[in-house]
């Protein structure tokens, strides 16, 4: 029997998986790609609850934030690109001119 | 009508002192005597008006505006004419017409730009003045309080571009700022103590009280009011302004620094006699300050050797005089003196203004001497003045000074009656010591080689106009008061009445008042022989008998030293804590050390915060989870 709470753990194991990624790859677009996995984490105890409570309200905000993620990959992508051309570098440790 | 009469001078001013600048001085002067004249008119036809009602009816009240109203508290802009005032503001508008006319001959060296300033001051002055004098209650009173003093202040530093001129004009404000302050202070006690401000409704609230037995409200109020007076009125301890008022141009020591302003003491305490009636204990402080104040000015005046200062301690003197009569309860007999006092003290300030404009500017009496010849005019008219204020019988000064006195024995206050005729005897002394050294004796220095080639010249016509009407006033003014004993009925007292409250005065002792007519007659002429005797007969007596006293001769002509007195006690100790205590040290230190040091702080801990800002990305990211699970864990394990 999977209950809620074993996709809350699976969300939470993607979830850490996803941050591990962002903190970890010095690569942008792996980067991206975590946040992705993060962002599914969070869709996933979304959709979870939504079941466990009988409502439809956490799917109808799984389709938003899988639009809105769309759109953050598709803008991600596009600074990405233009860093690139900037720096001939995907790695963020070379963007670090805006301090003091 | 009655607003007219403050308005039209200061039209007169606002004229001036807005077109001044492109007026000739023909234009500008006419413009400021045409405003006073027309405001003495005004005064004429407001005081005629006043005397035809019934005694008990005398009173003329006007309102412009309600100026403050809060809950039941109201003050308006409110003029009131009664008897008191009326005598005021015909002396201030005749006088100071006079005066006006007078200035536009003395001050005619003047460039136009200046002429016309200065016309528009005076003019200015008088406004005040008027609303001084005319205001029924405490604060109008006070708004023209303060603006007598602001012009006083302007006028003393005329010549600004002389320091000793610009220095006189700030010591005449500071000194008198501190009376001002005592007087503001019993301006408030007042209302706390009766809730009105008017003269009238605070007469009402203590006419059912008793005099205070002990030290009391009252007290405390009329005392805080005398300051005030004390500041305005030269006298004991704040009269050391008035000396060095002399400064100013001639006219206006003669308007400002003798016939008017310095009377507004002795006015206030005329129009608050209800209130000090009640307060015997500050009367003794009036009457003894006033006498003391009288006394001191009269000796120094002996040997001071500026014709102006002499005149001006003479002011000081006269002025306790009037003091010593509110203190003695004599309120109609100060204020008659006040009167008469106006007439011949401005006559001697003009007659000398004419002796220093004939001779180019010299004050220095040692540098003057037999001008009787040259300046015929001036003469007799300084001489009508002097006799007048020496008390000599049948002139105005001789009325008024015997009423003062006469109270003052009768009230059975002995010791400051014979203070009082010593210090008229001094007067007696040092004005015909003025008069000969002036205009007796040889000419001892050629004018020529004092201000320049310079042609002698007797009053111009303006000038010999005011010197003739105040000298005929001085001969006549006395006789408005004659004394019931001498036949006149005293009616400048009865007119008086309604405003000053009755039983001041009370005739019947017909033989002592005589006696001491015949006293205070004899000294004022004993004064006259010991002048003629050391002055014109012995002049080498004179300086033998202050090489013989030299010690009290030094004290006297330094003024008792207590310019250097206050400068030791109170400017240096000022000045010093001001300097190294509250510059270098609180402002520099603490006020300006607080603000730098709060401004380091900042900038000190920004230095040391702004290493967070890494620019890396990865750093923002990591801190913002690290403070989502501190939330986080803080909720769960709380």
């Amino acid at each position: 029997m999977v209950t809620l709470n074993h996709y809350l753990v699976l969300s939470a194991i993607l979830f850490s998986i996803g941050t591990a990624g962002v903190f970890v790859r010095r690569n942008l677009i792996t980067i991206l790609l975590s946040i992705e996995i993060m962002l599914n984490a969070v869709n996933l105890s979304f959709v979870a609850f939504g079941r466990a409570l009988g409502a439809a309200d956490g799917q109808i905000i799984v389709f938003f934030v899988m639009t809105v993620a769309a759109a953050e990959a598709a803008v991600g992508l596009a600074i990405v690109i233009c860093l690139f051309r900037l720096r001939e570098s995907l790695n963020p440790d070379s963007f670090v001119s805006l301090r003091w | 009508m009655l607003l007219l009469v403050p308005v039209l001078p200061l039209v007169g001013f606002l004229l001036n002192a807005s077109l001044g600048r492109r007026l000739t001085k023909q234009v500008s002067g006419s413009v400021a005597c045409g405003a006073i004249l027309l405001s003495f008119l005004v005064s004429i036809a407001a005081v005629w008006q006043l005397v035809s009602l019934q005694p008990e009816e005398r009173s003329i009240v006007q309102q412009a505006f309600t100026w403050i109203t809060s809950g039941d508290f109201s003050v308006g802009l409110t003029f009131r004419l009664d008897p008191l005032s009326a005598v005021m503001i015909l002396v201030v508008t005749g006088i100071g017409s006079l005066i006006h006319i007078y200035s536009t001959a003395y001050m005619h060296d003047e460039r136009d730009r200046e002429f016309a300033t200065y016309f528009a001051y005076l003019n200015l002055f008088a406004a005040f003045m008027l609303v001084l004098v005319l205001g029924a209650n405490f604060l109008v009173m006070f708004v023209g309080w303060e603006g007598v003093g602001l012009c006083s202040y302007l006028l003393i530093g005329f010549w600004f571009e002389k320091p000793s001129a610009a220095d006189a004009g700030k010591k005449a404000f500071i000194v008198n700022r501190i009376g001002d302050f005592g007087f503001l202070l019993g301006i408030l006690l007042v209302f706390v103590r009766f809730g009105t401000l008017d003269f009238q409704e605070v007469a009402h609230a203590v006419a059912g009280i008793g005099p205070e037995a002990a030290f009391g409200t009252l007290s405390l109020i009329t005392l805080l009011l005398f300051i005030g007076a004390t500041g305005k009125s030269a006298q004991i301890p704040l009269y050391v302004w008035l000396p060095d008022a002399m400064e100013g141009p001639t006219p206006v020591s003669a308007l400002i620094h003798a016939a008017t302003m310095v009377t507004a003491g002795v006015y206030m305490i005329g129009r608050n006699a209800a209130l000090f009636s009640r307060a015997p204990e500050t009367l003794t402080i009036v009457a003894i300050i006033g006498t003391a104040t009288a006394l001191m000015a009269g000796t120094i005046g002996l040997v001071q050797n500026d014709i102006k200062r002499v005149l001006a301690y003479s002011t000081v003197s006269q002025l306790g005089y009037m003091f010593l009569a509110m203190g003695v309860g004599a309120y109609a007999g100060g204020i008659f003196h006040l009167y008469t006092h106006a007439f011949f003290k401005a006559l001697l300030f003009l007659a000398s203004g004419a002796v220093i404009h004939a001779i180019g500017g010299e004050q220095d009496l040692r540098r003057m001497g037999g001008l009787k010849r040259e300046l015929p005019l001036t003469y007799w008219t300084f001489l009508v003045g002097a006799v007048a204020i020496a008390g000599v019988p049948g002139l105005s000064g001789f009325f008024s000074k015997d009423a003062i006195l006469y109270r003052a024995f009768a009230g059975g206050h002995t010791v400051l009656w014979s203070i009082g005729l010593l210090t008229s005897l001094l007067t007696a002394v040092y004005m015909f010591r003025l008069v000969f050294l002036v205009f007796h004796g040889e000419r001892r220095e050629p004018a020529a080689a004092v201000g320049g080639p310079h042609h002698l010249h007797d009053a111009p016509p303006a000038m010999a106009l005011a010197l003739v009407v105040l000298a005929a006033g001085s001969i006549v003014a006395g006789y408005a008061g004659l004394p019931a004993v001498l036949g006149g009925g005293d009616r400048f007292a009865q007119f008086l009445e309604p405003s000053l409250g009755a039983g001041a005065e009370d005739a019947g002792h017909a033989g002592p008042e005589l006696t001491l007519m015949t006293v205070s007659a004899g000294v004022a002429i004993a004064g006259i022989g010991i002048a003629a005797y050391y002055f014109l007969r012995h002049r080498a007596a004179a300086d033998a008998l202050a090489a013989r006293f030299s010690g009290l001769y030094r004290l006297l002509s330094n003024k008792y030293f207590v310019d250097e007195v206050y400068d030791a006690t109170i400017v240096q100790p000022v000045r010093i804590t001001s300097q190294e205590g509250l510059w270098k040290i609180v402002d520099v230190r603490i006020i300006d050390g607080s603000v730098n040091g709060v401004g380091q702080l900042v900038a000190g801990f920004s230095e040391t915060l702004r290493r967070v800002q890494t620019g890396s990305v990865r750093a923002y990211a990591a801190s913002l989870l690290l403070g989502a699970v501190a939330i986080l864990g803080y909720y769960l394990w709380r």
